[in-house]
């Protein structure tokens, strides 16, 4: 739904012509900011407030705990994050995440719409079922799987081909696993459906097109699905790549960042919360903010271009 | 107010630090002391307060009430841990067992050891005991590192020696008290260090397991040192911006006296701090182990008063986690560079 308005918005807004701007449409225009003035308004008090503020925070020497120490101290609290091994350190872990779990969601998630595209009976209740993950509180899901693991309450251990012994959360690969695996069965559901409106922007007329002109069904998916949902799938990307940048819930539950799991939010977590360094705190805020932001940027660059192409083409 | 301790602080410290009015007791654990003083968030005591808050206390919790020479808050309840052991299995280890003992005798039975090795404060706690049983205290007030490298290193090679034989029980990196508790009640384990609840809870396992469970003081580290077993438990301080500080002084006492640190411990199971209560039969008969409980607190070593503690905590436990890959070789060096970032306010 969300994935069809913004890949619908992408396609029409570049296409306005660029004539001589009439009274009338000069009068629709100031509506339409009048129209958006209490949404802006009320964005820049929740969103650029806060924001503000942290940059500023973030140029100060501020803890909590020795509120007399408080000082102007420049970019030296940026100097201090991005000199820091533990900085780098989180950023690989969390990138690493991010693209495995990323990646396989985008599999099976194109998968699950192609399924959920040409279910031709129980529609509604196949939907409903696969939405479910989607549906249930992180923190429970992250819990959930927690135990599934835990030698003490879990069942993974009785499963054939693995020791009964087995404490994947006490070890960097398998805490990295177990993340990934909650990561991917709670956020497959909304690739998914992101994907089915992107799937239904690939006319039939094509496909039938193409079957007449004798291409397989895998020809027909790489030629025709793939090119066609390019901007679905982006939108798509973009979303959960910015979603898992900033995990911590799911980590937080399952190893608190022990066994080198430590993702940059986690990491500002303790800085921030646990050890009250506003001023450090905020740097490092900031810093996942602008990490955030390039990534939307290259993306929406990608974004662009791909939807030019696509215009050009049609 | 949620249960665990450490969600328990980051609450306070976003009241106090918003210097929230309506704040007029605090239950502190025995670690914040330091840090809520230095920061100004809680009221130190004077004249007849103090003596009537301190008068009666057993040493170890007083001490983590002191801080720059002042008193900050009254000592409620103390808490500390013992050696479990299961008299069906294993001989008494007596007072005066090693941990390189008890881990030779869990080899030998097949049985394990049940400790807390999350990365959570009960791995601080049990860090700071095996080197405070050595001799010095860990840290000091400022944060520097006062115990020996030997010591130190001693520590890491016992963590690391638990961790990597058959005396680890599965999952030591992720468990705090509850799942020893629950590795202990399944039988998998000899002995486990954990403090007093465990007790009343083994009376619901049934099939006579509480009987089995025998007690002992917590493990030595060096064969010729008395142990110093961790030291927990709750002071009850008076908030720095309340609008009614004589009350809450005078509530702060009340709370603290006798009558209700053995309601605590009968109804709470939680280990009193003034010595006489201890002799109270209903104290008595809620710790059959209360002469045990008594002697540990009062030799217990409390984990550094300082107030970056958070940090220092942090920075122990990221140090010795996960245990089967400390190196006794490189803990000091690690330990040593983590506190020295923590001090300066750094990231680590």
């Amino acid at each position: 739904m969300e994935g069809t308005v913004t890949a619908d918005a992408a396609r029409v807004t570049p296409a306005a012509p660029k004539k001589k701007v009439s009274d009338r449409a000069r009068e629709e225009r100031k509506l339409a900011w009048m129209l958006c003035a209490p949404a802006v308004i009320t964005m820049i008090i929740v969103t650029g407030f806060p924001i503000a503020y942290a940059l500023y925070l973030s140029l100060l020497k501020y803890d909590l705990r020795f509120p007399d120490e408080k000082e102007f101290v420049g970019l030296s609290n940026y100097g201090d994050v991005l000199g820091s091994s533990t900085w780098w350190q989180d950023v690989w872990n969390t990138a690493l995440i991010t693209i495995v779990s990323v990646s396989i969601e985008l599999v099976l998630g194109m998968a699950i719409a192609l399924v959920m595209h040409r279910a031709i009976f129980g529609r509604g209740p196949v939907r409903a079922a696969i939405l479910i993950p989607y549906g249930i509180v992180t923190v429970v899901a992250a819990f959930g799987w927690r135990y599934a693991f835990d030698p003490a309450s879990g069942f993974v251990q009785g499963l054939p081909l693995i020791s009964d012994s087995a404490a994947p959360l006490t070890e960097r690969g398998g805490s990295l696993i177990v993340i990934i695996l909650t990561e991917v069965w709670k956020t497959t559901p909304f690739m998914a459906l992101l994907l089915l409106a992107g799937l239904a922007l690939v006319p039939d007329e094509l496909h039938e097109a193409a079957k007449v002109d004798g291409a397989s069904t895998v020809q027909r998916f790489f030629r025709i699905t793939l090119p066609l949902m390019k901007p679905a799938i982006l939108v798509a990307l973009l979303f959960r790549t910015l979603d898992a940048f900033r995990l911590f819930d799911t980590v937080f539950i399952q190893t608190a960042g022990a066994n080198g799991t430590e993702t940059v939010s986690i990491l500002d977590y303790n800085v921030l919360i646990n050890r009250v360094n506003l001023g450090l705190g905020s740097a490092v805020a900031v810093l996942i903010f602008i990490c955030v932001l390039l990534i939307a940027f290259i993306f929406v660059r990608v974004l662009g271009t791909s939807t030019a192409q696509q215009r050009g083409e049609a | 107010m949620p249960t665990d301790a450490n969600q328990q602080r980051e609450l306070l410290v976003r009241r106090l630090a918003a210097k929230d009015s309506s704040v007029d007791l605090v239950g502190a654990d025995v670690i914040w002391t330091a840090e809520f003083a230095e920061a100004g968030w809680i009221k130190p005591w004077a004249g007849l307060n103090r003596a009537r808050a301190t008068g009666d206390k057993l040493a170890g919790p007083l001490k983590t009430v002191r801080y720059k020479g002042q008193v900050w808050a009254v000592p409620f309840t103390s808490n500390t841990q013992l050696l479990w052991y299961r008299k069906d299995l294993v001989p008494n280890p007596g007072d005066k067992a090693t941990w390189d003992q008890i881990i030779n005798e869990a080899i030998k039975k097949g049985k394990s050891i049940e400790v807390q090795g999350n990365q959570y404060e009960g791995l601080t706690v049990w860090v700071n005991a095996l080197v405070a049983s050595a001799g010095t205290p860990l840290v000091s007030q400022s944060g520097k590192v006062t115990a020996s490298d030997a010591a130190i290193r001693n520590a890491a090679r016992i963590v690391h020696r638990l961790a990597t034989t058959k005396a680890a029980p599965a999952g030591l990196a992720t468990n705090k008290e509850d799942e020893a508790r629950l590795g202990f009640e399944s039988g998998r384990s000899a002995y486990q260090v954990n403090y007093t609840f465990i007790y009343p809870s083994a009376a619901e396992v049934g099939g006579g397991f509480q009987k089995k469970i025998g007690w002992a003081r917590y493990p030595r580290t060096l064969p010729n040192l008395p142990s110093r077993p961790p030291l927990g438990g709750i002071n009850v301080a008076v908030g720095n911006y309340t609008n009614h500080a004589d009350q809450a002084f005078q509530a702060a006492l009340c709370l603290a006296q006798p009558n209700n640190q053995a309601i605590a411990a009968e109804k709470g199971g939680l280990p009193p701090t003034t010595a006489a209560v201890y002799n109270d039969p209903k104290v008595k008969k809620a710790f059959p182990f209360a002469d045990e409980l008594r002697t540990s607190i009062q030799a217990a070593a409390p984990r550094p008063v300082t107030p970056a503690y958070s940090d220092i905590s942090l920075a122990i436990q990221k140090t010795f986690h996960p245990e089967d890959e400390v190196d006794p070789n490189d803990v000091v060096q690690k330990l040593q560079d983590r506190l020295d970032k923590a001090a300066e306010g750094k990231i680590f």
